[in-house]
């Protein structure tokens, strides 16, 4: 379903990603994995066109995102919801009309069935009756939901989250995973998040990749990753900061 | 361009242009009157001082008036205008720029330029003349009530002046200045938000720089239209 190759990406002198290369399968739940200030998220915005790659070609159901002008890559984006790190909701609009924007924005539906959907995607983020209520209004767990039904509400065949429970409390970020978990369940989206919430890779994901100066270091299994001995892998999933003597 | 490019892929919201139309349009009404009356005031004050020592008093009216229909009344709207609509335009883009909304809007697969920029665009063209066009009949009847009532100059004859000296074509320039004003404080206005770096500190600098570029383009472009358009009303 999206094919990458040989991505770079430099801003300034800094090289982000130095030959990514990856590809993910339609209905699969991929985690993507790395340090902070990695490129993780720089990747996850290169895979819907909200970035270009400096070389590398990207493929989404074979059509090449990487040649296309913005306009070209609206039809393109219609496939995939996201979810931003800081949700990214427009506030200057009340939470129904920001689950509902594209659906009003798209005119294909009448007004009574744009509202039954908004209620449908707010009750499957377990927030039904907030719809009124101004996002400034909303604690940091409940924006975050209600950017995860914006992304859902017009039903994409992929949904990329982008450090879904960075800045939650424990409770709060299991609720965004079991969220996740059952979009991915029930929904029969490809899923694909980028973080470096172990926890939370374990939920959301079957297969992890992991990104370590700026290519593809590894990808397998979930159990497979999070329990190799690989010395790299090992002390970022159980957050070493520096060598040990044994290794 | 892509302004121009938005039209043929996607029809501007009627609610967001009523919006912007409602914020810039009646909203800036006070700032654009107090403007021009505070214009036409001073104006009409300086050129009868100048005046009465050539016996000139009730010439004051034509040159109040052609100078505020053509000249000071869209330039001083436009950059009233531009510190008023074009900085929280900047501020609100630049807003959404940072805080990810942009990026959010364009993953809903919306054209940033067909939903935020176009409604503000059209709006602006629609209000910034009609808001020059206010500023000046009121910098105009102020002018008369300081000249008649306060420095003694013949009612009749400052109206008769006036009309006599100010020809369509005056009031035309000043409309046709204020349309393209208006354009330019939306495109660039739109264009510093759109394109801001940075958190808070980025948001404070695109608005500087968007008031800044819009005012002097106003000023320069003033230079130019006016020369123009005398070329074209009277050769």
């Amino acid at each position: 379903m999206i094919e990458v190759r040989d991505v770079t990406k430099k801003f300034g002198s800094q090289t982000v990603l130095q030959g990514v290369s990856l590809d993910i399968q339609r209905g699969e739940a991929v985690v993507i994995i790395g340090r902070s200030g990695g490129g993780k998220s720089i990747l996850l915005k290169h895979l819907i066109g909200l970035l270009q790659p400096d070389s590398g070609t990207i493929r989404v159901d074979g059509e090449d995102i990487t040649t296309m002008d913005e306009r070209s890559l609206l039809r393109v984006r219609r496939k995939y919801g996201m979810l931003f790190q800081m949700a990214a909701l427009f506030d200057s609009l009340t939470v129904e009309e920001n689950v509902g924007f594209v659906l009003r924005r798209q005119g294909l539906e009448s007004e009574t069935e744009i509202r039954r959907r908004i209620d449908e995607a707010l009750d499957m983020v377990e927030l039904p009756g907030i719809g009124h209520k101004m996002p400034s209004e909303l604690s940091g767990g409940m924006r975050k939901r209600v950017g995860l039904a914006r992304a859902i509400v017009y039903r994409p065949e992929i949904v990329l989250y982008d450090e879904p429970t960075t800045g939650l409390d424990p409770i709060a970020a299991d609720n965004i995973d079991r969220l996740i978990r059952r979009v991915w369940e029930t929904l029969h989206v490809t899923s694909i998040a980028v973080t470096h919430d172990m926890k939370s890779a374990r939920t959301i994901s079957n297969r992890i990749l992991m990104l370590h100066e700026g290519r593809i270091y590894s990808e397998g299994p979930t159990s497979q990753i999070l329990e190799s001995t690989d010395p790299v892998i090992y002390r970022f999933v159980n957050g070493i900061s520096t060598p040990q003597k044994s290794e | 361009m892509e302004s121009i490019a938005s039209f043929h892929h996607q029809r501007p919201s009627w609610k967001d242009f009523l919006y912007q139309l409602h914020f810039i349009g009646v909203k800036s009404q006070s700032v654009v009157i107090t403007t021009g009356a505070a214009t036409g005031m001073v104006l009409c004050a300086q050129t009868f001082l100048q005046f009465h020592k050539v016996k000139m008093d009730t010439a004051t009216g034509a040159v109040v008036s052609i100078g505020m229909s053509s000249e000071l009344g869209p330039v001083l709207a436009a950059l009233m205008l531009t510190g008023r609509v074009g900085a929280s335009m900047t501020a609100e883009l630049g807003t959404m720029k940072v805080t990810e909304q942009i990026d959010a809007l364009r993953t809903l697969a919306a054209h940033p330029v067909d939903t935020l920029v176009m409604p503000r665009f059209l709006a602006l063209l629609a209000s910034a003349p009609l808001l020059t066009a206010e500023s000046v009949v009121v910098g105009i009847v102020s002018s008369w009530w300081v000249g008649v009532n306060l420095l003694g100059i013949d009612s009749a004859y400052y109206l008769v002046n006036m009309t006599r000296y100010t020809d369509p074509p005056d009031v035309l320039t000043g409309l046709i200045k204020s349309f393209v004003f208006g354009a330019i404080i939306a495109v660039v206005s739109c264009h510093k938000g759109l394109t801001c770096q940075g958190g808070a500190e980025g948001v404070g600098k695109a608005t500087t720089e968007a008031v800044v570029a819009a005012s002097i383009s106003i000023l320069i472009v003033n230079f130019f239209l006016t020369l123009f358009l005398s070329r074209v009303f009277y050769s």
